[in-house]
């Protein structure tokens, strides 16, 4: 057995520089989004906030309304405070506006976002969320720490305030990205010169946490069975399997 | 006679049901010493039936269809009863056989068994890995995400590189001038139609010639040689059945665990299983900026990438990607050495198959990046060293054996050069890997 146990770590790590390969190539170090995605009021705060006031751009046409009864709103709720009057419950989330138009409009059609967490990440997002500056040589008046030269205008500005751009001198003298905020907005406070914004990061937080949900709706059902499957597969299969095999091999020498 | 054995007979006498279950499975000696790596032939089997059955349940609800391929997806992730699961347990599947297929080729290189008389059930086995990496390469595409698309792109824009016919073939291939829907639909024909079917004839070819000519085993020796003169039953020979029918059992038992482990808590493998920018529709109009591939085609696509273009043209780089998997099957033929397995051998093999792992790691590594010059020169040098691997095989092999020589019969199974030999390896992949991960 002891040997068995060996030869399976071994064959496990010829997987370890798999996952290990990251491609972290360029970009800043993204700070971690706190998000839990068992926390179903965080998650019923982010949907709130997703469909005031991103469901109007954007689509999440993989994403049916019902289906937030997995964050433990029941139908009447969500049809009491996320559905648009002209949709069923069973819809999923579209938006009005046609890709064509959109271009034409805003420049770029705003993105499906049904799957964005899966593509981008969730650090990504929470860093995205927070990192839009006053910027003038915008058409918008707003660029973002880390998507540059962003079409969307900050729709948060109200809550978070304006913030800028400062280019610092690091570590080894390469120039550093920094943004300060400068003028509180209705979420965010300055005292003595230091912004407070913690109350504004837990919303973009909540919204973070709700599209990482919806990128996979599944997730938390996926590790409850995926737990029993391991428990089935470990502590019954296995042993079963190994005391079978001792049994029938031990005649052969 | 009882009932069923009537049944039976009556069967038997219009079809060969017991004799076949007789020379395949029930009667059908294997040698008693397979080790760890014997596992990994019937888990490539596992993996295979996995993959069908996973499929046939897909193929239900997914939609070759540019406009609708890639909600399809999410549709069977969200709304199919239980499409999450058969979906993850394709995706994985699909990573899981390259592990396997890998692991198991890599058992016939070290203990030869490719070598005389098996050599077409390795030239069946390459046609196999040949026709997987054709499935695996136009099921990428189905899900019509940006690297289902650009990979697409890149691979098939390599035939167009081809001298005089290149651009009318890749032309054909993609039945459009860009991949599109007219690619996505004859993709999906040949990967659930065209390429099951040829992978499940070969495999069929694979076993028939191995239960011809019998397994081989890590002491390469053969036990048909010293059979029971009563009997005739090899002496170091165990039947398949139950033997070898238990302890699969307990490799799958294991192999499940692993496989379920991925499928539940890490479908994405960290992007390697399913690559992040896939979670974005196709678009023709914006390149990705990084195009890879995934990881099992990376060490063919660092070799691609390495040959420089001269002569005004880039078919070197195909041609060699090429020839890093044609050049497998020849393997029983650049084999000169008199021994089979690498218990065996000299120190000649050893070394050369040392910087093998290392070229094949690292190179896999090194596909997977993003190109820098300096990782371009690795990936020269780890090129060479892999064709120098396989076109030096007829010289370094010659009179190449160990100090030990071949036994008579198998031996008891080392555990302690067993354990050595893992480490051996695990340390040659884990310095190959961290150390192109860092040029």
């Amino acid at each position: 057995m002891k040997t068995k146990i060996r030869h399976l770590i071994a064959a496990a790590a010829f997987m370890l520089p798999l996952g290990a390969a990251v491609a972290s190539e360029g970009g800043p170090a993204l700070e971690k989004a706190p998000i839990d995605i068992h926390d179903t009021e965080s998650l019923q705060r982010g949907a709130q906030l997703f469909t005031n006031y991103c469901l109007s751009c954007h689509s999440a046409s993989a994403m049916r309304y019902n289906r937030l009864a997995d964050i433990g709103l029941t139908e009447d709720q969500i049809k009491e405070n996320l559905l648009p009057p002209d949709a069923k419950v069973g819809d999923t989330m579209s938006i009005a506006m046609g890709k064509k138009d959109a271009k034409v409009w805003l420049g770029a059609a705003p993105p499906d976002l049904s799957v964005i967490a899966r593509s981008r990440g969730a650090d990504y997002l929470y860093a995205y969320l927070r990192g839009f500056y006053r910027d003038d040589t915008r058409p918008t008046g707003w660029n973002n720490l880390v998507f540059d030269k962003v079409g969307m205008p900050h729709v948060f500005w109200q809550w978070q305030g304006d913030q800028v751009l400062k280019t610092v001198k690091g570590e080894g003298g390469h120039e550093e990205h920094q943004l300060e905020l400068v003028k509180a907005g209705t979420m965010t406070k300055l005292e003595n010169g230091k912004a407070n914004t913690v109350e504004f990061d837990r919303r973009m937080a909540d919204l973070t946490n709700y599209l990482v949900y919806m990128g996979e709706p599944a997730q938390v059902k996926r590790h409850q069975i995926g737990y029993v499957v391991l428990m089935f597969l470990g502590l019954l299969l296995l042993p079963l399997a190994y005391f079978l095999k001792k049994e029938y091999w031990k005649d052969i020498h | 006679m009882s009932k069923g054995q009537s049944i039976l007979n009556w069967i038997d006498e219009r079809f060969p049901l017991s004799s076949t279950m007789k020379a395949h499975i029930t009667e059908y000696y294997a040698p008693k010493n397979f080790n760890f790596w014997y596992f990994f032939g019937s888990l490539a089997m596992l993996v295979l039936v996995i993959q069908i059955v996973t499929g046939i349940f897909l193929t239900m609800n997914y939609k070759p269809d540019a406009a609708t391929a890639f909600l399809s997806v999410e549709y069977i992730m969200r709304d199919v009863a239980g499409g999450w699961i058969i979906r993850y347990m394709h995706s994985t599947g699909a990573s899981m056989f390259f592990v396997v297929v890998y692991l198991h080729m890599f058992r016939g290189l070290i203990y030869g068994s490719y070598k005389q008389p098996r050599e077409l059930i390795w030239v069946f086995g390459t046609l196999i890995f040949l026709c997987l990496m054709a499935e695996a390469f136009m099921g990428y595409l189905l899900p019509w995400g940006q690297m289902s698309f650009w990979g697409a792109q890149v691979i098939v824009n390599l035939f167009g590189s081809i001298p005089v016919i290149g651009p009318d073939l890749s032309v054909w291939i993609r039945g459009d001038y860009v991949v599109s829907d007219a690619t996505l639909n004859r993709f999906f024909a040949l990967h659930v139609i065209a390429v099951p079917l040829v992978l499940l004839a070969l495999v069929v070819a694979h076993l028939v010639a191995l239960h011809e000519v019998g397994s081989n085993n890590p002491d390469g020796v053969e036990i048909k040689k010293n059979k029971d003169p009563k009997t005739g039953i090899p002496l170091d020979g165990i039947p398949f059945h139950p033997y070898y029918t238990v302890k699969d059992v307990l490799g799958v038992a294991v192999f499940l665990i692993v496989f379920s482990a991925i499928v539940f808590f890490m479908p994405e493998m960290g992007g390697y299983f399913l690559e992040h920018p896939n979670f974005d529709p196709a678009d023709p109009l914006k390149t990705p900026p990084h195009i890879a591939p995934v990881w099992y085609f990376t060490p063919f696509y660092a070799i691609l990438r390495a040959i420089p273009s001269f002569l005004g043209t880039q078919v070197w780089g195909v041609l060699g990607m090429g020839a890093a998997v044609v050049l497998i099957a020849f393997l029983p033929w650049l084999d000169k050495s008199p021994v089979k397995s690498i218990r065996y051998r000299g120190p000649k093999f050893k070394f050369m198959l040392v910087l093998f792992i290392i070229a094949f790691i690292g190179l896999g590594i090194l596909g997977a990046m993003p190109t820098t010059s300096s990782r371009t020169v690795i990936a020269q040098v780890l090129s060479a060293v892999y064709f120098a691997f396989f076109l030096g095989m007829p010289i370094y092999t010659k009179n190449d054996v160990g100090s030990e020589p071949v036994p008579s019969r198998v031996t008891e199974t080392n555990a302690k050069r067993q354990l050595r030999f893992l480490v051996l390896v695990a340390v040659t992949v884990v310095g190959a890997a961290l150390f192109a991960m860092n040029v």
